[in-house]
């Protein structure tokens, strides 16, 4: 019985990839563990192996083929004893590109819980306007939100890249601009990064500044906070936050606490970077959203972006901060794409919220990937009439209160999103500081959608109730609009 | 209570050590030591003994309720840190842990700074936000004072990593206890320091208690000049109660650094005659075992006996260097003690810059 060799997934979260080389040619005999071909992401490059025993009878897909997503067949593998030609016309036709199947979610997309998540490629507007949003509704109080549209100069040009390329890109430019900015964490250099990354930094700043570290966090983190002592200005980076946990006592009580108990002479100007948060299927260990443990720490500023543009003007912005930072990204977000401006030196301020999308009837509040959420969320909520306001907070600490108590008075509803969990979460602290500053205007008590109070599941089906859902998002919003 | 004591004794004659270049042993203080010269003894009484005169106030203070919190005093581990510090050139740094008077003193912190800093007054080094055990000096090089046991060395050898960075040649002086020298990232630290031959030295001040438990009740290898052999870290042992020695073996810690072979561990043999902190009832030790060291190894006592002895100074000149001593260390109490609070306004003042 002829076997279909598929696409395979280099990580949890990949949809397709590159099938960058064959290693084998048709009629060649194959055995278990024989390597058949080359496959790239944006990622990683992998070879993939034969399992069964067998003769390749047929290449489905070519050499050199880009965005194959996986589970597709690529070639056809004749089984012992069977007749190669007739092994090869089973071929079922050729599976198109990934990005013309990209319509409804693929079953590994299911099978991953991705399918909740959307991309922004499926939401109107996340494509064209991110960074362009017009200047915030006037306001019946002093209350101003922030105008994230002055942060891009009229007519400058937009370039779509992933966030990871914006993560490299911004870490490049500050690296050239200062000698005492340097990279340092697990596999940052000749791996490239765990997630690509730190992408051709070693080849370009030299392994003096790109340093590959043992696995050893609290150690690193500790050397870092003492460089950073010094005046130099360490990008630390943590292949995931919840690594992180082993280093938490020197972010919090060598970076964080130092300015103050020196009484102002000694601070650590110091970014701590990586994942943070679920990605698919990796279980409870790997997917913990720290955004709250951390925004909970007087001494640090912790930022969590989603868009590209976002994601390299404020780690630009973290770099040159005289500060303790935690820059909160995503995996699922690294490779998408967005429109970053082209300009020389694009920083995004620290502190400042972004009115992602205008609306007047409720504002949902929400951050990182939960942004995903929130905006296809809104697009449902525009069909049945609720004109939602969606606020990307961006920096979670210090918190741009401003923008979402403006955004309130004016829609007098609020709905938080976000994958943590609830208990002391951020949508607990949002809430506070709507009742501290805009109780009166509240129409309705403020809901919030989080990560469900559980250790991340690992089961296909677990996983996707822990995170919260777009319908979790709209019946919120329904609610609080007593709908 | 006798078994601690009995271990105590065995691991204080440990300097004699067979794997250790330093001959220098607590029981015949002068015996092999190298010699100093007289500005050496000199200038080692002075500062020793500002430290001991101002830790002996610290103590007075805190009895009467003008230091609050946890305040551990350095008495009797003055030859440590006054020692390295003889070994240093400007420019290198220091870091330590809590226990750090004595290493702000040595160099070169204003007495008045620290002491307001204990009394928790807007004079302070760090404006009384820090206390005790969180003071720093950029500009005498010191990294605190850390309240966290064996954070310093994973901070230390990060400013040791800056110096490799910027290649200036500076060494940092890392300093531990034996309690933190159990700790896990005391052995992540050795091991990037040699595996990038960092300029650091650590110095591990085995006072041969962690709080209250003795070293042999803790540790598995009560060596500590062994704890980075793994790594490859060359280690001594040190009479750490003779000056003379530390500055010997500091010398040789110091080169060995600076000149790119990475870092090196110096176990200083050393012993607090004080409680942990001021609140430690000392249930873990005899008085007959402190009062058999402050006899017999007193470290300011060995060089006082040189300068009167080999120096031929007059009792009345080692008089007049303590009373200057004490009128720093008064001045010091003086100023703590009337320097007003912190304005309530600094509460909300450096946080963030």
């Amino acid at each position: 019985m002829a076997i279909d060799i598929l696409m395979p997934a280099l990580s949890p979260t990949m949809e397709q990839g590159k099938l960058a080389k064959w290693l084998k040619k048709e009629g060649d005999q194959v055995k278990p563990g024989d390597v058949l071909a080359e496959i790239e992401t944006d990622k990683a490059t992998m070879e993939v192996e034969a399992i069964d025993e067998g003769v390749l009878a047929k290449i489905l897909v070519s050499d050199g083929t880009d965005n194959v997503a996986v589970n597709t067949p690529i070639a056809i593998l004749a089984g012992e004893g069977e007749d190669v030609s007739s092994a090869a016309s089973s071929a079922r036709a050729p599976a198109a590109p990934a990005q013309e199947a990209q319509a409804a979610p693929t079953p590994d997309m299911q099978r991953e819980g991705m399918a909740d998540r959307p991309s922004p490629d499926s939401i109107p507007g996340t494509d064209t306007s991110p960074v362009a949003e017009p200047a915030a509704p006037s306001v019946i109080t002093n209350r101003t939100s922030y105008n994230a549209m002055a942060e891009i100069p009229e007519g400058t040009e937009l370039v779509n890249m992933t966030v990871r390329e914006a993560l490299r890109d911004a870490m490049a430019e500050e690296m050239r601009k200062d000698q005492n900015v340097l990279v340092m964490g697990e596999e940052v250099a000749e791996y490239q990064g765990a997630y690509k990354v730190t992408q051709g930094l070693l080849q370009e700043f030299g392994a003096k500044r790109v340093i590959d570290t043992p696995i050893t966090e609290h150690g690193f983190a500790g050397v870092g906070v003492g460089a950073a002592f010094t005046g130099l200005r360490p990008i630390v980076e943590f292949m995931t936050f919840n690594f992180a946990m082993q280093a938490i006592d020197h972010i919090i009580n060598s970076a964080a606490k130092t300015l103050y108990m020196s009484g102002g002479q000694l601070g650590a100007p110091i970014v701590f970077r990586g994942p943070n948060g679920a990605a698919a299927r990796v279980g409870a260990q790997h997917s913990h959203d720290y955004a709250a443990w951390y925004s909970n720490v007087p001494g640090l500023k912790v930022i969590a972006p989603y868009t590209a543009s976002d994601a390299k003007g404020l780690l630009k912005s973290a770099i040159r901060d005289p500060n303790p930072i935690i820059f909160l990204e995503n995996e699922i977000l690294y490779g998408q794409s967005f429109p970053v401006p082209k300009l020389d030196d694009f920083t995004v301020p620290i502190g400042k919220a972004r009115i992602h999308r205008e609306g007047k009837d409720v504002t949902i509040v929400s951050f990182s990937i939960g942004m995903t959420y929130a905006l296809k969320a809104a697009q449902e909520l525009e069909k049945e009439g609720i004109d939602a306001e969606v606020i990307d907070l961006r920096t979670i600490r210090p918190m741009d209160t401003d923008t979402i108590v403006a955004s309130v008075m004016k829609t007098g509803r609020c709905v938080t999103v976000e994958e943590g969990f609830p208990q002391s979460g951020i949508g607990a602290e949002i809430a506070m500081r709507i009742m501290e500053n805009a109780f009166d205007y509240l129409d309705a008590p403020v809901a919030r959608v989080t990560g469900k109070d559980v250790p991340m599941p690992y089961a296909a089906n677990l996983e996707k109730l822990a995170l919260p859902n777009v319908a979790e998002v709209v019946q919120a919003a329904k609610a609080v609009c007593y709908r | 209570m006798a078994v601690a004591a009995r271990k105590a004794g065995r691991v204080g004659t440990g300097a004699a050590n067979k794997t250790t270049s330093t001959k220098g042993s607590m029981r015949g203080a002068t015996s092999n030591s190298p010699q100093f010269d007289k500005n050496q003894d000199l200038s080692a009484y002075n500062e020793m003994l500002l430290i001991r005169r101002f830790e002996e106030k610290s103590g007075q203070m805190y009895g009467m309720g003008l230091i609050g919190g946890f305040c551990h005093l350095y008495i009797g581990q003055e030859a440590v840190v006054v020692g390295m510090q003889m070994a240093t050139k400007e420019g290198d740094q220091v870091i330590t842990g809590y226990r750090d008077h004595g290493h702000m003193l040595a160099c070169g912190m204003d007495a008045k700074g620290v002491m307001a800093e204990l009394t928790g007054r807007r004079g302070g080094l760090s404006k009384g936000k820090g206390g005790s055990m969180h003071m720093f000096s950029k500009e005498k090089h010191f990294y605190g004072g850390h309240g966290i046991v064996g954070a310093q060395v994973s901070l230390g050898t990060g400013i040791a990593f800056a110096n490799h960075y910027r290649e200036n040649g500076n060494v940092c002086l890392t300093y531990f206890g034996d309690g933190a020298a159990n700790q896990g990232q005391v052995y992540e630290s050795f091991n990037m320091a040699q595996l990038w031959k960092l300029p650091v030295v650590y110095v591990i001040e085995n006072n041969r208690y962690a709080m209250g438990t003795s070293v042999s009740r803790a540790s598995a290898q009560t060596d500590f000049s062994k704890r980075g052999v793994s790594f490859g870290i060359p280690g001594e042992q040190v009479d750490g109660m003779d000056i003379r020695a530390v500055y010997a073996a500091g010398q040789r810690a110091v080169e060995h650094a600076r000149t790119g072979k990475g870092p090196y561990i110096l176990e200083m043999q050393t012993y607090r005659y004080r409680g942990h902190s001021m609140s430690d009832p000392a249930k873990y030790r005899t008085k007959d075992e402190v009062a058999r060291m402050r006899e017999e190894h007193d470290p300011i006592e060995q060089v006082r006996r040189r300068l009167l002895e080999s120096w031929k100074l007059s009792e009345d000149e080692l008089k007049a260097i303590d009373s200057r001593v004490r009128e720093i260390v008064n001045e010091a109490a003086e100023f703590a003690t009337h320097d007003p609070e912190p304005d309530p306004s600094e509460l909300y003042t450096d946080i963030l810059l």
